[in-house]
Formats: structure tokens, C-alpha cells, sequence
């Protein structure tokens, strides 16, 4: 099987029929740009695209796989395998609790239960008013200071159930008070 | 004569607020406005005491553990203050001796690979310049690669990875292919739960990773050496990507290494979250861009590994003892450890000890050295009950067979394994039922699925440990876990699913007691698995 590899298939292809008219937004074309023609790139490349969109957005995969020639397939074959990757868009705030072995050892679980019920939503789901999305992570490494949870990109050591939601309802308040300026 | 504080701000130290006590620092001092330098370090290893602080002023030191911005006044004024503010000597003063001989946590470690993190700034090339730095690898550099491979046999150095195949004669096999390029990678993907050994070290001295690697490199003939490191520890990736900027700056990287002749670049990749990609054929795969999936050794990645080549891996901590081998000499390495494996080993001790944090100590001191010692025995003050080595891979070690000395061989008599270096302790108050059922979640969770012995072994396994739980199993179950253990850990392809079984097996052995009681009384000794009631017997 040939894989397709054109020097600058952004210009060369015939967009006439396509669902994918419009060429790739320039945000997504910078990073593309960079990773054209390597073949080993495809995990950086998504790794890149959710680090800036938080997610990957179905239609930015069709796109990498139209410019960068990898079949629709195999990108969403590694989107699924890798637990970093999500297909859908989070909450404004990630809170992840950890399940590592200090972690399950100090009772991390009554901290997903309580955290999950304050909240109304399950493990891997967002709130409904968007703020919020829980998750579990396997290991972030600050095993001594288990139980671990990590909000946004803030870790929070030695904690208890009552204290992770003090933690996560002080956030949920900070939204509150700000006035909602975007669309 | 001016004065030196360091602050730890790796990810342990940051989760226990290590930021604000800097930034309460920085403004006292500039308040004070005394003569002192504040350095970010990374972890000393001591992390149920974080935030460390640590004074040092010529040649007395003072070490304050849980320090906050509040106390950050009391220890200013210990120091610079008057001289009646002196002799307070606070109940979180740890130690104030240079060798931290009377911090009984720091006392009974021997630090080799971990010997600068949290003494250093580990994003300054110079700091590890003025400590030897990059001293090794310009020996190595004249030297032929076979005598540095024969250093490295003779140190009797194996993979700290887990599974101990001896360093140095897997360089040999390496350099011996024909084929070019050859490749290097060292293995960062610390996906066990309950470790982080690696990360310690990549954030508190990540040249010393870079050193070791580039004097495999030169040992081995490789041209390129990828970094695969956890997407989960974003410090480490940080602290990575400034050392190779600096390693290519000060010019031990690039064209013709030190007038050497040798090419070498790195390249971080950072993981993307899979447990399976710590086995060397799945995470070679990954840096191919593709799923992480494992494929059949042999042939073994030294032969036909990334892209068909030729490629050496080794963990974090094997690059990172290579160092002191070419500086101390093979013999002094040797003589740390046992007959069969030399040097030291760096553990993450965890769970319900009282003392926890990153500990490194000579091969061959007994597992109760570390727990008792080192640990303080359970924060609880309850006995410890076992100790669980390797993470999911591994098993759990009982409390009477403590005395198991830590090394390759021994721990695998006890069915447990040396593993990447996770050692969680367990007190009474964990059910060792419940306790095997938390690793097969794990590791069915992370399955890769290629393979139906582990995908289809683990979940059944899951499923009757979870009967167990629920106090619905009976001893036919016991028996066909039995059965399960041993078809998942023939016959799985890599060490995920071959693995995968031991913390089953090692409680059934060690704890089979508790087995019974769940199947018969329906009861859980620690009282920790909530029993359906219509199956209790008891009041």
C-alpha cells in the first residue's frame, strides 16, 4: 500500500465536492506545516492539536489525516488507544483524582465518590453546566503526598474527601463571580 | 560570608505549596535585605516533609521540613536575625548536619544516582558542571568503546527497569550488529502506580540522564537517542528540554562531540498515556507514531529494534548510575551491591508509612531497613502487614519475610519481583483481596488487546476477584483463578500480561487466610469489602 505524500498537498488538492472545502483553519495549517511528511509524527501531531483545542474536534482529524496522508483509520485507532486523547470538548476545569497505588491505599476512591456526587457527574463526564470535567489518572508520581487531585494544572496533596471539594468549590466560586464575557 | 537556601520545587514539593514558601522567601529576604542566594532544587527525596527548606551557610546547614510562608519568619530570624532568636530550635528542624547523618530518613540511604537532586538547580548547567558534570563522559570520549563496555560489566550494573539483564552485555550485543544507524533510548515511562523514581530524577538532575546516555552512545556506535518520557510529569519534560538545550549549547551534543568524531542528537517524545508502552516493543512502536502495541522477541530490540535497527534501552536510572561507574570505577560500583548485581537502588517508598518519599540504598540491605528504618514503620502505628514490590507487576512481600534481602534473585524467590523500584507498604487495614483486585483493574484497564490471554485472562480474573469482594466467590473460583493465573502468565506476549498474575499469586500464597475468609464466612478481616448481608453468617 502507497501511502500519499505530496510535498505541499494543502495547495495541490482539488477542495471541488469536499466536505472539507475550506482549507484547515491557519492555526491547524501551522501545525501541520511543521509535521509534513514525517511518518513518525502522528502522536505529536495530535498531542499538539489538544493542547491547543483541549480536545481533538472530529473534523481537525480529517484534516490531519488529508494533509498528512495517514489514513482516517489509523488516527483514530491511536486517538482511542492513548488515554491522554479526548474526542470531546471538557469542561473549563479538569479535575483529575489520582488512582495509584498510595493513592487507592489512602482512600482515593471515596474521594472520586464524593467529588462525583457534589458534582453530578460521573468519572470521564462533564458537568452540565460545562465547568467541570472529573477524571481519574492512573500515577502523576506524588505518591508520598497521597491522596493525590490535580485541578487544572495544580496538585493538591494529602487530601480528604471533604477537603478535594473545598478545593473544587472554591474554583466553582472564583466562576461565579467573574462575569461571563465570552459568547 | 553569604548564605544559600534551597528550596525543593519538584512536583511533590510544588503539591505541598513550595511555590508560596518561595515567594514568601523572595520577599522576606528582599524586605531584609540580606546577602543570600535562593536556589529551586529538586527533591531530596524526603517528600513526606515537604516543602523542604535548607540553609546553609559555610559549613553548617539547617533542613526544615513542612515549612509555609509562615513559618518562613521564624527560620529568616533563626538565621540573620538577632542573636537571642538563634537557639529556638523548631520541632520541624530535620537536620543540621552537612551529611544529614542525624535525619534518620536521609541517614541509612546511600545516594548515588539521586546525589545532587535536591542539592543542585536542575535547570543550571553550571551547577552540574561545578559537581563533575560531564567529567565521565570526557573520559569515556578517550577511551575505546569496548573499555567502557567492560566497565560497565565489570560494575555488574543491571536494567533498573525491573527485569536486571546485566547493562553491559546488553551494550555489547548492540555494538556487535552490523546494521547503522543505531539507536538509543532511555525508557522514562513511569506508568506504574505508586512509582517515581524516574521522575525524581529527570527533575532534580536531568544532565546526569543526559551524561550516562551519551556514553552508552559512544559505547554502542548510536547517532540519535530519544527521550520517552510520561506526558503526565510535565516538570520532568520541562526539566529535559532545557538540559538537551543546554547539553547542545555547551556542545556534548551535535556534530563531532568534544573533537570525538561522534554525531549525537536527542529527541523527546513524550508518552501519551499507556501502560503497556514501558514494554520495550510497544514503546518502540509509539515512537514509530503508532498504537503501543507489543510485538514477539526475539528478535530482541538490540538487534532489529525502532525502524529495524539496531537499539539499546535502558531505564532512567541505569543511564543515570553510568556517571559514577566511569568516575569511581567499576570496582567501587561492584562493591555496593551483591555477588550478582553492584550499585545501588533507588525505591519509591509509599502508602501507609510514616516517613515517605524517594530512597536509595545499596543492593542487598533488607527489605526491613527501608520499612522499619528508613520508613518508621506505619503512620498509624499499626504493624506493617506486607509490602507490595514492582507495582501491578509485581507482588506482595509479607511481613515475615522482611528480612529478604533487595536484590534481583532473592525477591524473585518470594514471587515478587524488583520491578521499577514502587514499594508500597500496607498496614492491617488493607485487604489483600480487595488489594489484587485494585492491580487487575489496573492492568485489564491497560491491556493492549492484541493478545487473548491477557485481554480476555485479565478480565476474567477481575471478575472473580470481584466476586470475591462482594462475598459471592466459592473454592471452585479460587481454584479456576488458580488455573487463569497461570494460562495468563504463560501465555501472554510481553510483561504486562506475564506479569500480571504475581499480585494475585503472591496474596493467595502469603494471605490465603483471607481467601477463605471471604469465600466462607463472607467476611473481609479488614473490614474494608462491603459483603452482600444475605451471604453473612456472622452477627
Amino acid at each position: 500500500m502507497q501511502r500519499r505524500v505530496s510535498t505541499n498537498p494543502i495547495r495541490r488538492y482539488n477542495y471541488q465536492g469536499d466536505p472539507l472545502a475550506e482549507p484547515p483553519p491557519a492555526d491547524l495549517t501551522e501545525i501541520l506545516d511543521r509535521y509534513l511528511g514525517q511518518r513518525d509524527a502522528l502522536i505529536t501531531v495530535l498531542e499538539e492539536i489538544q493542547a491547543r483545542y483541549n480536545y481533538l474536534p472530529a473534523k481537525h482529524l480529517q484534516y490531519v489525516s488529508r494533509e498528512l496522508g495517514f489514513p482516517l483509520s489509523q488516527i483514530f485507532g491511536i486517538a482511542t488507544f492513548y488515554n491522554v486523547f479526548r474526542l470531546t470538548a471538557p469542561g473549563r476545569h479538569l479535575v483529575r483524582v489520582c488512582k495509584g497505588t498510595a493513592c487507592h491505599v489512602n482512600r482515593s476512591s471515596a474521594m472520586i465518590e464524593l467529588l462525583s456526587a457534589k458534582l453530578g457527574a460521573r468519572e470521564d463526564e462533564t458537568t452540565a453546566d460545562g465547568l467541570f470535567t472529573l477524571q481519574t489518572v492512573a500515577c502523576v508520581g506524588a505518591c508520598s503526598l497521597a491522596p493525590v487531585l490535580v485541578v487544572d494544572d495544580r496538585t493538591y496533596g494529602r487530601m480528604t474527601p471533604e477537603l478535594s471539594w473545598e478545593v473544587v468549590s472554591k474554583v466553582q466560586e472564583q466562576e461565579q463571580l467573574q462575569p461571563q464575557v465570552e459568547s | 560570608m553569604s548564605a544559600l537556601i534551597r528550596v525543593g520545587t519538584s512536583t511533590c514539593g510544588l503539591a505541598a505549596g513550595a511555590e508560596a514558601v518561595v515567594g514568601a522567601l523572595r520577599d522576606k529576604l528582599d524586605r531584609r535585605q540580606v546577602d543570600v542566594e535562593l536556589q529551586r532544587t529538586g527533591c531530596l527525596g524526603a517528600c513526606h516533609s515537604e516543602p523542604l527548606v535548607e540553609v546553609t551557610e559555610g559549613a553548617t546547614t539547617a533542613l526544615y521540613g513542612s515549612v509555609d510562608p509562615a513559618r518562613v519568619d521564624q527560620i529568616l530570624d533563626r538565621h540573620f536575625g538577632s542573636k537571642g532568636a538563634r537557639d529556638a530550635e523548631p520541632s520541624w528542624l530535620l537536620s543540621h548536619r552537612l551529611d544529614h547523618s542525624d535525619f534518620p530518613f536521609l541517614a541509612r540511604q546511600t545516594k548515588v544516582t539521586t546525589r545532587l537532586c535536591g542539592v543542585i538547580d536542575p535547570l543550571s548547567l553550571e551547577d552540574y558542571l561545578a559537581n563533575d558534570g560531564y567529567k565521565a563522559l570526557r573520559a569515556a570520549l578517550t577511551m575505546d568503546p569496548e573499555e567502557v563496555i567492560a566497565m560497565v560489566k565489570d560494575s555488574r550494573l543491571r536494567g533498573r527497569g525491573g527485569a536486571g539483564f546485566p547493562t553491559g552485555v546488553k551494550w555489547e550485543i548492540t555494538r556487535r550488529q552490523q546494521a547503522h544507524p543505531k539507536f538509543l533510548i532511555c525508557n522514562a515511562d513511569e506508568g506504574d502506580p505508586g512509582a517515581f523514581m524516574n521522575r525524581t530524577m529527570i527533575e532534580g538532575d536531568p544532565h546526569r540522564v543526559l551524561e550516562g546516555m551519551l556514553i552508552a552512545a559512544w559505547a554502542i556506535g548510536a547517532s540519535k537517542g530519544y527521550l520517552y518520557v510520561r506526558a503526565e510529569y510535565p516538570l520532568a519534560v520541562k526539566a529535559l528540554r532545557t538540559a538537551t538545550r543546554q547539553a547542545a549549547e555547551y556542545g556534548v551534543t551535535g556534530k563531532n562531540i568534544l573533537g570525538s568524531g561522534m554525531d549525537f542528537e536527542f529527541i523527546i517524545k513524550e508518552g501519551a498515556g499507556a501502560f503497556v508502552c514501558g514494554e520495550e516493543t510497544a514503546l518502540m512502536h509509539s515512537i514509530e507514531g503508532l498504537r503501543g502495541t507489543p510485538s514477539m522477541r526475539p528478535p530482541y530490540p538490540s538487534v532489529a529494534g525502532l525502524w529495524g535497527y539496531p537499539t539499546n534501552i535502558n531505564n532512567v536510572e541505569s543511564f543515570a548510575s553510568i556517571s559514577t561507574i566511569l568516575l569511581n570505577g567499576p570496582s567501587w560500583f561492584a562493591g555496593m551491591g551483591t555477588e550478582k548485581s553492584g550499585g545501588t537502588k533507588a525505591f519509591a517508598l509509599t502508602g501507609a508509612v510514616r516517613a515517605s518519599g524517594l530512597v536509595e540504598v545499596p543492593l542487598g540491605t533488607p527489605l526491613r531497613a527501608l520499612v522499619e528504618e528508613i520508613g518508621g514503620g506505619c503512620r498509624s502505628g499499626r504493624p506493617v502487614k506486607a509490602v507490595q514490590l514492582g507495582g501491578p507487576s509485581g507482588g506482595c512481600v509479607p511481613a515475615e519475610l522482611l528480612d529478604t534481602r533487595i536484590d534481583y534473585e532473592d525477591l524473585r524467590a518470594t514471587g515478587a519481583i524488583m520491578g521499577s523500584g514502587g514499594m508500597v507498604v500496607v498496614d492491617d487495614t488493607t485487604c489483600m483481596v480487595d488489594f489484587a483486585r485494585y492491580f487487575l483493574t489496573f492492568t485489564q484497564d491497560e491491556s493492549c488487546g492484541k493478545c487473548v490471554p491477557c485481554r480476555v485472562g485479565t478480565r476474567k480474573m477481575l471478575g472473580i476477584l470481584t466476586k470475591f469482594t462482594q462475598g459471592q466467590g466459592s473454592h471452585e473460583d479460587i481454584e479456576r483463578l488458580k488455573r487463569l493465573c497461570e494460562t495468563v502468565r504463560i501465555g501472554s506476549l510481553c510483561g504486562l500480561g506475564q506479569t500480571a498474575p504475581n499480585p494475585v499469586l503472591t496474596t493467595m500464597r502469603y494471605f490465603e487466610h483471607e481467601y477463605n475468609a471471604h469465600v466462607d464466612a463472607s467476611t473481609c478481616p479488614a473490614g474494608i469489602c462491603s459483603l452482600r448481608p444475605a451471604a453473612t453468617r456472622t452477627t
